[in-house]
């Protein structure tokens, strides 16, 4: 029976998703009263941010699984830990990235009006209980995304960069609706829940469906062979909007395989893991690798990105709960190392100066030690040396293959562990073992952002000396 | 009975359009066919009672999207001979997509929908309102997805407006304000000078 009456109690749950779309509209028009360049945007976005989270601690969280809105959403343990990390991330790239828009005059309220629209959508995606919603959570995101990469429209790269993003998205979002038109014209049924119960024997038809599916996660995620769009977009898009599309995106694509394929698809899980297998490991294999030929930092992060999704996917691969855990928390871990890594390049750049070559971070110690020490414990983090925090993701994925008896995928991580190593590593040797380079600006003294770069690195630590809460949070979450 | 003949009427004519979008060399002209689809095609779910729609279809697709199409096709300067010159190269690909899709279609339409089109349209009770029904699912059962598609086009329409208006150097922009204002000392400067010697 459908349910038309409108109860606080009936919505409650989803106080994130109705604040941050009077939140979008305040803010937009704000902005257009405020003027152009105006400081009022920024700090009210922030504002904004903090109270959807203070909302989505007192009023949000929910104990149990509870369906909303008839069965099209749903909020539980799961959902609200990824809202509140997507929160967090959103906030620290907004911290991040202001300076930087700043000094080049870029700075402009559309930004922060598509970032908040960008985090409706990671949310939207977070508690989908439908293929409707997982479809509209998903454009949300990606249209969003597109128009902040196209932002510096008169920059050639940058243009080029947008184009490709956009046509390939738009084919990505094509082909998930075709996998989820099939899906849904075999069982009759857009609601996840009963999409798991009646699609259970793997027919040509559901396999057909499935595989458009996959691929578009793995297009969303940037897995290999769907990956060509990440390096140039991360290369082509100015910096702060990389690290937007970077960090807290990559939640929601972690949401859209957890909602989508381990719960709507559980039926034929067989189906799925088998086909992200080779996927996880063709990934793995050229992320780590073609990594090691870059010379722009930012090429090196995005290859970087290509190669920390195999190890994501390959949680996915176990088909267990314990594996998409842990999962999460590589997910969680590594965007934390990735906002750092970033957060430092943009403090150190300057206008006319991007810092985004390798050669810029020689002699990085003798010239600013606090920033060489954060981006040391980034670089160790994601390379997953022992104690920072990356260590424990690496090796609680590896741990749940070995578990599920995946022991060549065990032996191939750990390899490509290595070889990833070997780029991590040279950004450290560059800034300790290197001789500065010559005629390089010195960074600026932001004193704000630099203790939150601070915190950062100081989380990935801390994180890393004691893992178990997160570790175990991540784990119970999933159960 | 005369539902039936508007039907089969409406029908042919949908079909003959279609057929002529594909097949105009001209895309002016294939719009126009398509836009006699539309037309059509409003017709037919007219007469299965989704008045509604119909008129939606109308309004969006003749009166917005087709115009826009016009519009995009009219202004931009398209080498159309070039577009055709790959035609027949490619046209192994267009025939094995073209074939899946209407085996797929075939396929669904036998084994679901075999029964329902041997049933014919089923007749609605008196004083069924089709606008009022679909109302009330997209308020009640889909207001979430219907509240969410309306921030999705608040979006486009931000970024669509951040990407084009700026400020561009050298635009030839009439500025109203400054022609009212300007007065007949402004535009002519008499300059006195001495008659020159030959």
């Amino acid at each position: 029976m459908l349910d038309t009456t409108l109860t606080w109690a009936g919505v409650s749950p989803a106080v994130g998703e109705i604040f941050l779309a009077f939140a979008i509209c305040l803010v937009l028009l704000v902005d257009v009263f405020a003027g152009p360049r105006n400081r009022v945007t920024p700090t009210l976005t922030l504002l904004s941010l903090v109270v959807c989270a203070a909302l989505l601690v007192s009023v949000g969280s929910v104990g149990v699984r509870t369906e909303l809105f008839n069965g099209l959403y749903v909020a539980d343990p799961v959902s609200w830990v990824l809202k509140l990390a997507a929160l967090l991330f959103v906030a620290v790239t907004l911290v991040y990235s202001r300076g930087y828009m700043d000094a080049r005059g870029t700075s402009r309220g559309e930004y922060y009006v598509l970032a908040l629209t960008a985090l409706l959508g990671i949310f939207v995606l977070a508690s989908a209980n439908s293929l409707l919603t997982v479809y509209i959570g998903v454009e949300l995101l990606a249209l969003s995304v597109y128009a902040m990469v196209a932002f510096d429209r008169d920059n050639g790269i940058a243009a080029e960069a947008a184009m490709k993003y956009f046509v390939l998205g738009a084919i990505a979002s094509g082909v998930l609706l075709y996998g989820m038109s099939i899906v849904y014209g075999i069982t009759g049924t857009l609601a996840l829940d009963d999409l798991a119960t009646r699609l259970v024997s793997p027919t040509p038809g559901a396999v057909l469906g499935l595989a458009f599916i996959v691929v578009a996660v793995a297009f969303k995620l940037g897995a290999v062979p769907f990956h060509m769009w990440l390096p140039d977009v991360y290369e082509g898009a100015p910096s702060n909007v990389t690290l937007f599309i970077a960090t807290a995106p990559k939640i929601a694509y972690f949401a859209l395989a957890l909602r989508l394929l381990a719960h709507g698809l559980s039926g034929v899980s067989g189906e799925w893991t088998a086909m992200l297998a080779p996927l996880a490991v063709l990934t793995l294999i050229l992320g780590n690798v073609v990594a090691i030929a870059q010379t722009s930092l930012k090429r090196m992060l995005a290859y970087s990105a290509i190669g920390n999704v195999g190890f994501i996917l390959l949680g996915f691969v176990t088909g267990t709960a314990a594996g998409y855990g842990a999962s999460l928390y590589y997910t969680l871990v590594y965007v934390l190392a990735t906002l750092g890594a970033f957060g430092v390049m943009l403090l150190l750049t300057q206008k006319g100066f991007e810092a985004d070559k390798l050669d810029d971070y020689k002699g990085l110690y003798s010239r600013d030690p606090l920033l060489a020490l954060v981006m040391m414990a980034m670089m160790f983090s994601t390379a997953g040396v022992p104690p920072f925090v990356g260590f424990w993701a690496k090796l609680s994925i590896l741990q749940q293959l070995w578990a599920t008896g995946h022991v060549w995928l065990v032996i191939i991580g750990a390899l490509v562990s290595v070889i990833g190593a070997f780029y991590y590593l040279r950004i450290v040797k560059l800034m300790y073992f290197d001789a500065p380079a010559v005629g390089k600006p010195l960074p600026e003294w932001q004193p704000g952002v630099r203790l939150a770069v601070g915190v950062n690195g100081l989380a990935v630590l801390l994180l890393g000396v004691l893992p178990a809460p997160l570790l175990s949070l991540c784990s119970q979450l999933l159960h | 009975m005369l539902v039936q003949i508007l039907f089969y009427a409406f029908a042919t004519v949908l079909v003959l359009s279609a057929l002529g979008m594909i097949f105009a060399r001209n895309p002016v002209h294939s719009a126009m066919a398509l836009v006699l689809c539309f037309v059509t095609s409003a017709a037919i779910w007219l007469l299965s009672g989704a008045e509604f729609l119909a008129v939606v279809l109308v309004l969006v697709y003749v009166g917005a999207v087709m115009v826009l199409f016009l519009f995009v096709v009219m202004m931009l300067d398209i080498n159309f001979e070039e577009l055709h010159s790959g035609l027949t190269r490619f046209s192994w690909l267009g025939i094995i997509t073209g074939g899946v899709v209407i085996f797929e279609i075939v396929g669904v339409a036998v084994a679901r929908l075999g029964p329902m089109i041997h049933q014919g349209p089923v007749s609605e009770p008196a004083g069924y309102s089709n606008t009022a029904e679909l109302g009330e699912v997209l308020y009640s059962r889909y207001a979430y997805p219907f509240e969410l598609a309306a921030v999705l086009l608040l979006v486009a329409i931000v970024a669509a407006i951040a990407l084009t208006m700026r400020k561009r150097q050298g635009l030839k922009v009439q500025d109203v304000n400054k022609q009212v204002a300007a007065r007949a000392a402004d535009r002519v400067r008499i300059v006195k000078m001495e008659a020159e010697k030959r």
